[in-house]
């Protein structure tokens, strides 16, 4: 039987093979061409930040020794010196910021979780908005409440100052993380507390909280984290110190004013604490962060077990 | 030259398929030769061997997990966009073999085409857009070509009189079964010699399911189609061929019987066919 | 309505702790509206405090705080416009580089790299993210800005002829330099969040589009990246409010002059950069007040820019969100 060659179906199904043919060469050139493109894309982005990564840690192990971080730093053009006053000064600032903004930012998430009338989607909208503020921002509101001179201040930069605005930093990201972790946790294991006669605090924290502890663990690292790396807050509030401060309320240095005040310098011995303390800060947050997946992880596979 | 009526389908009896005369329906349209498929090592389908005749509807039934679904997907090479997914044994597109080191599947997607289970038209593209979208795919320009495509598709798919007054409307505006047929028709358009169909109306409404009953037994003229259905009543409504397949021991599917959809039904040579017809198990 | 039949705490726990934990729903509900409100407090005595502490600037230079660009601390002049400007500048330098080649980025990372590779590469992404500015700041200043000086300005002023914008003293430190590293800075969160739009697409919609022949650059861009538009709108906007708000790096590596910049290659000031280098030191009291408005200013920018940026990204996870620092 002779195929019609005017049966469109057939006469579009030749031409349309044919096209389909003719143009697939360049169309499989262009997907190759497409790709490779994304992949350099790639390479570009990753290799400023792998030198970075490099090179901090190549300056910075230059600088370590026990000295380093024993040592109170030296006047400008004595070589050697550390930044033990700093380590001391972040631990303490990062330390009262955490101990007051994690319960604090539990609670709130826990308080978030449990409701969603129109009030909690504010203060929801208020976390959110208070996580875009820029962090010198923060700093200035540290600076005008707790150094500034009027009655309930201190009228002067101490640690306080630096933690209360680290603490700010800290605190929307501890709220909505842990919202999200808590509002994960399946309600029918706080329904079944609720029904066996315990309260509702007796629940919240025996039953709904230890279940949301892989998330509640990765808020918290992840906030220290990100507050331990902040440096504008600390610029109005810590103000810096050469010596060890033996008190919160006095100012005191912190790491990261470390980086940015020496990094300016014109003594090179100056600068290499610059790098010794950016790879010391680049490493404790590299630990926090992954060490907070890990850990959420491990709770995760524990428990599913 | 003679009318190209269809033999229009009955629920019970499966008459004869209409004699196409400008088509040779002695050859199979697709034949198909120790096929298995097998992800990460483990055997999904094992060695099955059929034809699937020209301007037919050919149904692969059989209880859930054995194999259909990834049988059918061989036959168009999309386990090529699975990791650690293996396929052995021949396939052949008329004379094209289809797992050739030279056979690009971008190609052969164009002349096998497929409908899945849940309609799934481009959102962001409007009515037009999807049923043409296959043509651009395969870099088809010419307007006049990708107009005549679209509505000779969407006739065929029983929609154009419904939408061809807003063509330029969103694909998302459609009813379910409506964005199934529009997935038929942007299939359609490409003018395949194959239609592979994946249970293509297990997420729509009776009346849906229907309508795109109703549409199979007139697109077998233009193109063979090979449908996966779950439902054997549907197999018996829609198919004139007809194999059965079943997990075996070893997890994997195995073709158990084949042939013309009446005899498996009426009087299967394989009492596994005769269970699972019946009723007694699946 | 407390009915204690069964005590769902463990035997062993001290009386104490027990009375403590079990405190009446009342109480537990009490408690934790409290902490509530203190937040809302504390949000609204920041905001207060800005306005007040900024209200002598605004009240004494009036709108044209906004539009002067001279800044003179000797003589008490403040104007802000060449910080918005500057901060402006700096921000779409950093997307005019970040967007493409994050959005490049992602898209590798969803398609084009091995299976293997992917989580891997994938978390050292969001790991960058978490770098500290201030050693952004540091390299840029000290690794960059040596680099710009001796190579890449004048390369570009020989390719340009030194015509605008590549003009001026080539002295690595300036809006260019800042620019470059707000981008590197801006891309791990940009390609973090575009990259889980790109594989939010469903998968059912790619393989509609494979079975129709399309190539994989086919699918990327006419059905994956149009279906995830909104999403990495968001993303790109929530890069920008970042970029905004940056602080502690571009004040290291922009020159720090209060002035409107005549060249890519000219040292200049932002928002955020004036108020870090001038605090500390403004004793007039105008001073202070205006660097506490340019603060408030700030502060308005980024938080309108973040909020129009949750609208676009609805889809992004909170965990994913937390983990590139956005949150």
């Amino acid at each position: 039987m002779t195929v019609m060659a005017a049966d469109p179906v057939v006469a579009r199904r030749t031409e349309i093979q044919q096209t389909a043919q003719r143009s697939a060469d360049r169309r499989q050139l262009l997907s190759r061409f497409g790709l490779l493109a994304c992949r350099i894309c790639l390479l570009i982005a990753l290799t400023p930040l792998v030198a970075l990564l490099v090179y901090v840690f190549i300056r910075g192990a230059s600088a370590w020794n026990w000295a380093f971080f024993s040592a109170l730093p030296h006047p400008a053009g004595i070589p050697g010196g550390g930044i033990s006053n700093a380590i001391i000064g972040s631990l303490i600032i990062d330390g009262i910021a955490a101990a007051v903004a994690i319960p604090f930012g539990i609670t709130a998430g826990l308080f978030l979780s449990q409701s969603d009338g129109r009030i909690p989607g504010l203060l929801r909208l208020a976390a959110d908005v208070m996580s875009g503020v820029p962090a010198i921002v923060v700093g200035i509101f540290a600076y005008v409440v707790l150094v500034l001179h009027h009655p309930g201040s201190l009228g002067h930069y101490s640690g306080v100052a630096a933690s209360f605005a680290i603490g700010i930093v800290m605190l929307p990201i501890i709220i909505r993380a842990s919202e999200t972790a808590i509002r994960g946790v399946p309600s029918v294991l706080s329904e079944a507390g609720l029904a066996l006669g315990a309260r509702k605090a007796t629940v919240a924290t025996r039953i709904v909280l230890p279940a949301a502890l892989p998330g509640l663990i990765t808020a918290v690292l992840l906030a220290i984290a990100r507050g331990a790396g902040e440096t504008a807050p600390l610029l109005f509030t810590a103000g810096g110190a050469q010596f060890l401060a033996n008190s919160p309320l006095k100012q005191m240095n912190a790491v990261p004013l470390v980086i940015y005040q020496d990094g300016i310098q014109a003594y090179p011995d100056i600068v290499r604490v610059a790098w010794g303390s950016a790879l010391a800060l680049v490493l404790a947050v590299l630990v926090l962060s992954v060490g907070s997946r890990l850990v959420s992880a491990r709770i995760r596979r524990v428990r599913d077990v | 030259m003679s009318d190209m009526t269809p033999a229009p389908p009955r629920p019970e009896v499966i008459t004869a398929t209409a004699v196409d005369d400008t088509r040779d329906t002695d050859i199979p349209a697709m034949t198909l030769r120790n096929v298995s498929v097998a992800f990460s090592g483990k055997h999904a389908v094992r060695d099955v061997s059929f034809d699937v005749p020209t301007n037919q509807v050919t149904s692969l039934i059989g209880p859930s997990g054995s194999g259909k679904t990834t049988l059918l997907r061989a036959l168009n090479r999309m386990h090529d966009l699975t990791r650690g997914a293996n396929v052995t044994g021949e396939v052949k597109l008329g004379g094209l073999d289809v797992y050739a080191p030279t056979t690009r599947p971008m190609l052969l997607r164009s002349r096998v085409g497929m409908v899945f289970q849940r309609p799934n038209p481009f959102p962001t593209m409007s009515i037009y857009d999807n049923t043409v979208s296959g043509l651009r795919f395969n870099g088809i320009r010419r307007k006049s070509l990708l107009d005549e495509a679209a509505e000779s598709a969407l006739i065929a798919a029983a929609l154009w009189d419904s939408v061809r007054g807003r063509l330029k409307a969103s694909a998302g505006t459609l009813s379910g079964g409506e964005q199934q047929r529009l997935c038929i028709a942007r299939a359609l358009a490409v003018e395949p010699e194959v239609l592979l169909m994946d249970e293509p109306t297990s997420s729509l409404d009776p009346s849906a399911t229907k309508r795109i009953e109703e549409l199979m037994s007139e697109l077998k003229d233009r193109v063979t189609i090979v449908i996966v259905t779950h439902n054997m009543q549907q197999a018996t409504r829609v198919s004139h061929h007809c194999a059965f397949l079943l997990m075996g021991e070893d997890k994997a599917g195995e073709l158990i019987e084949v042939g013309p959809t009446r005899k498996l039904f009426t009087e299967p040579s394989d009492p596994r066919t005769e269970d699972y017809v019946n009723g007694r198990f699946g | 309505m407390s009915v204690t039949t069964i005590d769902p705490l463990r035997p062993g726990t001290s009386r104490g702790l027990r009375r403590f934990l079990e405190v009446p729903d009342g109480a537990y509900r009490g408690v934790l509206a409290a902490v509530a409100a203190l937040f809302a407090i504390l949000l609204l005595a920041f905001i207060a405090s800005l306005v007040i502490q900024s209200r002598s600037a605004f009240a004494h230079f009036g709108f044209s705080f906004l539009t002067t660009h001279k800044w003179d601390p000797v003589h008490a002049h403040f104007g802000a416009l060449a910080f918005i400007v500057g901060t402006l500048e700096t921000t779409v330098i950093a997307m005019v580089i970040a967007i493409p080649i994050g959005l490049g980025c992602a898209l590798a990372l969803a398609f084009a790299v091995p299976r293997r590779l992917q989580v891997p590469l994938g978390t050292a992404v969001e790991l960058l993210a978490a770098v500290p500015s201030v050693v952004y700041g540091l390299w840029g200043l000290l690794v960059l800005a040596p680099w710009m000086r001796q190579y890449i300005e004048p390369w570009l002023g020989h390719i340009t002829g030194n015509h605008f914008p590549f003009s001026g003293a080539q002295i690595g430190t300036g809006l260019l330099l800042a620019g470059i590293v707000l981008s590197i800075m801006v891309l791990p969160t940009l390609v973090a969040i575009s990259r889980d739009v790109l594989m939010a697409v469903s998968e059912t919609e790619i393989e509609g589009a494979f079975a129709l022949g399309a190539t994989r650059w086919q699918v990327m861009r006419k059905v994956v990246i149009p279906s995830a538009r909104s999403g990495i709108l968001g993303a790109t906007t929530l890069a920008t409010g970042r970029a905004l708000g940056e602080t502690i790096a571009v004040t290291m590596v922009i020159g720090n002059t209060p002035a409107f910049a005549h060249s890519l290659y000219s040292t200049s000031a932002t928002m955020a950069s004036v108020i870090a280098n001038e605090f500390t030191e403004a004793t007039e009291p105008y001073h202070l007040a205006s660097l506490v408005a340019v603060g408030l200013l700030l502060m308005a920018l980024s938080v309108l820019v973040n909020l129009a940026a949750r609208l676009a990204v609805r889809s992004v996870s909170r965990q994913r969100a937390i983990g590139v620092g956005l949150l």
